[in-house]
């Protein structure tokens, strides 16, 4: 499998990123970590006339608290991320979930910014930014703008990016102290995506659930903010009936494909038991 | 424009061509280097075959272009053993604990266990699971490449293998 042919670029800086990106051809294509982009390019799926590498950008990496939001650069590994002690201490939710992406070897290349910024419904970031309300940082010939994760993503592999703009950092709002956390991922095997996940966050006061906010993986077009489902638990001690509500507010608005991971009806099913699990799993952690 | 100069040390030697971009390291590896260690399994970025280390590392070398490591320090399953042929505790360990049966994921493997026990010199059998969680194997079942691992490790650590009751 050998992609198609391209020019090379590695510029220093993200202003001369962005200065290529406007003058090449609109087929360029930034390449982060590459492992979506470079297996999409063996099968010719994606064949960009250029490459932008933005490897070679120094003031793309590395994690810092801003006030009360951490930011994290997009070039930023899932490797690095796992063994970062600041996001560990402020949003251990990272860890669990870089944790659970593909393998050993393609955590120590892929990025957090690849992850969230390529519309592909199967990664496993998207999801848990929303239950954070992450916000994207994207740096085009315009200057900087910012957009909420929540609003991102428009359909699979479609986000609110425009032509030449770089997703060039995270800024994750640190959830309080204490907090529960859960990202619960059913998959195949070790680096399959997910049959589907469930990510929650939530803060517990006097017992019950103050506040909640879900995210779900690989169960529609784009990863989805559950809301309803969120909405179903807070005011609660996590009973039976209300974990059945946030599992079928989940449900309601998955629309899945049928793949080798399982039919649409099971599919569905299973982002409401990732979701009763995740808040099952967080409230704990939340209640210690 | 297409093609682009690299420079990379690859085994403790200084190397340089004139590659076409969208050649992968894989290839630049095996087809410009002859090193045909490394081995070309799934192409798909599963099967760790092709695993070598970058930079202390592991990665799979289908899954980055040989441009993507300009200036990087390459170790493949070629650079492992001493300089005067004697095998690196690793390929002794795989040798000893029959950590292998055809042989073609074992480079990967290696590769990948060397840096796995640079990280964390002391690993549990579950961690060594999860840290070659990469790497697949179709005849051995894992077993034996676990206990290489484990022997080696012991080596490194300087105390005495004890294989674990099954």
């Amino acid at each position: 499998m050998i992609p198609g042919t391209f020019d090379y670029h590695r510029p220093a800086n993200i202003s001369d990123a962005i200065v290529l990106l406007s003058r090449l051809d609109s087929d360029a294509r930034v390449i982060a970590g590459g492992h979506s982009l470079i297996p999409m390019m063996k099968l010719r799926l994606a064949a960009p006339s250029h490459l932008v590498d933005l490897a070679g950008i120094p003031e793309l990496k590395g994690v810092r608290l801003e006030g009360s939001d951490i930011i994290v650069g997009a070039m930023t590994t899932q490797h690095e991320i796992i063994a970062n002690d600041l996001l560990a201490a402020h949003i251990p939710i990272l860890r669990e979930t870089s944790t659970v992406i593909a393998d050993p070897q393609v955590r120590y290349v892929g990025t957090i910014g690849g992850n969230v910024a390529n519309g592909d419904p199967g990664n496993d970031m998207p999801a848990l930014m929303m239950a954070l309300d992450a916000t994207y940082v994207l740096s085009g010939p315009k200057g900087d703008r910012r957009i909420a994760a929540r609003d991102y993503y428009e359909g699979p592999y479609t986000t609110a990016a425009r032509p030449g703009e770089i997703l060039t950092a995270i800024r994750i709002p640190a959830p309080p102290k204490p907090h529960g956390y859960a990202y619960e991922k059913l998959k195949r095997k070790v680096g399959d995506y997910a049959t589907a996940a469930a990510a929650v966050i939530l803060t517990v006061a006097n017992g019950k659930i103050a506040t909640c906010s879900i995210g779900l993986t690989n169960v529609a077009d784009t990863a989805l903010f559950a809301k309803d489902a969120a909405q179903a638990v807070i005011g609660t001690a996590l009973d039976k009936a209300s974990l059945a509500k946030a599992s079928a507010g989940a449900e309601a608005i998955t629309s899945p494909a049928a793949d080798g991971r399982g039919s649409a009806e099971y599919r569905t099913k299973m982002a409401g038991v990732m979701t009763a699990r995740a808040l099952s799993r967080a409230f704990a952690r939340a209640s210690v | 424009m297409s093609k682009s100069n690299v420079s990379m040390t690859v085994n403790g030697k200084a190397v340089s061509a004139e590659v076409e971009s969208r050649v992968l390291l894989i290839h630049y590896l095996r087809e410009n280097l002859g090193l045909t260690g490394p081995h070309i399994g799934c192409e798909t970025s599963h099967c760790g075959a092709c695993t070598v280390d970058i930079d202390g590392k592991s990665v799979k070398a289908c899954t980055i272009f040989a441009v993507q490591a300009e200036g990087a320090n390459i170790l493949t399953i070629e650079g492992m053993a001493g300089a005067d042929g004697k095998l690196h505790v690793l390929q002794e360990a795989f040798r000893e604990m029959h950590g292998l049966q055809c042989g073609y994921c074992t480079p990967g493997m290696i590769t990948r266990a060397h840096r796995l026990l640079e990280e964390n010199p002391n690993p549990t059998d579950a961690e060594i699971r999860m840290g070659i969680s990469g790497n697949l194997c179709r005849c051995t079942g894992y077993q034996n490449i676990v206990k290489a691992i484990q022997y080696a490790a012991a080596k490194i650590n300087g105390v005495e293998y004890k294989e674990a009751a099954e």
